[in-house]
């Protein structure tokens, strides 16, 4: 495999650019995907995010981050997953204004901690309430082109069945992938959907995410609402993860 | 250059000359470490102080508890962009964790430790005349362990993530040592009046 030409780190010194809108999707009935390509751009790790910032016509602003859901991949593009939160300020404008041809302003990309590069090693547990897949979905794909022979796990917990972002290409990867498995929770479907499980995060679930990896998890990756993130950690040390190789990141901050 | 469509919502005047750069206001209290909650027994806690690697002094739960206690009530600023006005904390002045050990500040710069491995680098200016605590309470509660319970560092100036949780320990450099975040490029100060989220803002 050659070496992923994409991987970078945050720069010494982040500075604001612009991006073009290249594509938006309609993933489920409250996430849009955004491809955007930045004027300038060098390549990110898997787990990064960055920073946006819109300026009304009297030069208000409103910046907000948003982790990225593609893999580092050489495109110099690289695609958010915007979940619409009703009474928010920067996710409706994304939802019913922004345009294919928009340029929006951001920087990145950021984060030192939340991140996966191959040489960093498996095997890899991931755990996803909702949104909170995003950053974990970079960290998929990329693990899936970079270094397929780690394994992964991924627990992902969503509402409902039309929910889960990136439902198809989940369950596709599961079924190909040797050394990748998926475990979807469905905290609010009332109807059983075959092969993915109802109900929250619980500790059963945690066992069966550890025990399809061949030895303990090198490092687990935990990404949600508090709550979430909460219980999904006390899980995982629980289960006697070692504190230290669990890394977290909680959403509605 | 305006964003096309974009206009926002503006806060009113009041709330917004409250507001650093690019803040915005919220009435929740948002979670946010790099890590799980550390399980922190009371029976266990330890407050140490250090000049370097030598320790000053260290304080056990009820010993610490016995120290002046002071309240601040702040606007306190975190990176992630919210801000949320009016906290209201209670604990013990860093002036006077000082001048119960018997020093002053002994250098210009200090890493505040945490029970989670968690550091953050604070200017000393910072931390003291009347600046900055070591928080036990908040609205007259014990700080719950999501918070950074039972004891977190307070300076309410600063982006919240230098306001270190379950913090163990505070201890004074002579260089400026980059903490946790600050080697994973966040700013060395963090000032939030003038945006210093990351290295070179």
């Amino acid at each position: 495999m050659d070496r992923i030409p994409d991987i970078a780190p945050q720069p010494e010194r982040l500075a604001w650019q612009m991006a073009t809108v290249i594509a938006i999707t309609t993933e489920t009935p409250r996430v849009k995907l955004f491809r955007l390509k930045p004027a300038d751009w060098h390549g990110f790790t898997a787990g990064q995010h960055v920073d946006i910032r819109l300026t009304a016509p009297d030069g208000y602003q409103a910046e907000r981050s948003y982790s990225i859901g593609s893999a580092p991949d050489g495109s110099g593009e690289i695609e958010l997953a915007i979940d619409l939160i009703d009474a928010g300020e920067v996710s409706p404008f994304f939802h019913e204004v922004v345009e294919v041809g928009d340029a929006i302003e951001l920087r990145g990309p950021i984060g030192g901690h939340f991140i996966w590069r191959a040489e960093d090693g498996g095997p890899l547990l991931l755990m996803a309430g909702g949104s909170g897949l995003v950053p974990l979905m970079s960290m998929l794909r990329y693990r899936a082109a970079a270094a397929p022979e780690i394994p992964a796990a991924l627990i992902y917990s969503a509402r409902r069945h039309e929910d889960l972002i990136w439902r198809d290409e989940l369950f596709r990867r599961a079924t190909e992938d040797p050394n990748f498995t998926l475990l979807a929770t469905l905290s609010r479907e009332a109807t059983p959907v075959a092969g993915i499980r109802q109900g929250r995060i619980d500790r059963a679930l945690v066992d069966a995410a550890l025990q399809s990896l061949p030895t303990t998890p090198k490092t687990t990756y935990i990404c949600g609402s508090n709550p979430f993130v909460g219980a999904a950690s006390s899980f995982a040390l629980d289960a006697g993860l070692p504190f230290a190789s669990i890394k977290a990141e909680r959403y509605g901050g | 250059m305006a964003t096309r469509g974009f206009f926002g919502k503006r806060p009113t005047d009041d709330v917004g000359e409250r507001l650093p750069p690019g803040q915005y206001r919220t009435d929740d209290f948002p979670v946010l470490s790099a890590g799980p909650t550390p399980r922190v027994a009371l029976a266990d806690w330890r407050f140490t102080l250090k000049d370097g690697v030598r320790p000053v002094m260290s304080w056990n739960w009820e010993a610490f508890n016995q120290l002046p206690q002071s309240k601040l009530t702040r606007d306190i600023h975190c990176v992630t962009k919210w801000s949320k006005f009016d906290t209201a904390w209670s604990g013990v002045m860093i002036d006077d964790l000082l001048a119960e050990a018997g020093i002053a500040a002994p250098s210009e710069f200090t890493l505040a430790h945490s029970y989670d491995g968690y550091s953050t680098n604070v200017p000393t200016d910072d931390l003291i005349n009347g600046k900055a605590m070591v928080a036990t309470h908040f609205d007259g509660q014990p700080i719950l362990p999501d918070h950074g319970g039972p004891a977190r560092l307070l300076v309410p100036h600063l982006y919240f993530w230098k306001s270190a949780k379950w913090v163990n320990g505070l201890q004074f450099t002579r260089r400026d040592e980059a903490g946790f975040w600050e080697l994973r490029g966040y700013h060395m100060r963090g000032d939030p009046w003038r945006e210093q989220r990351f290295a070179g803002d």
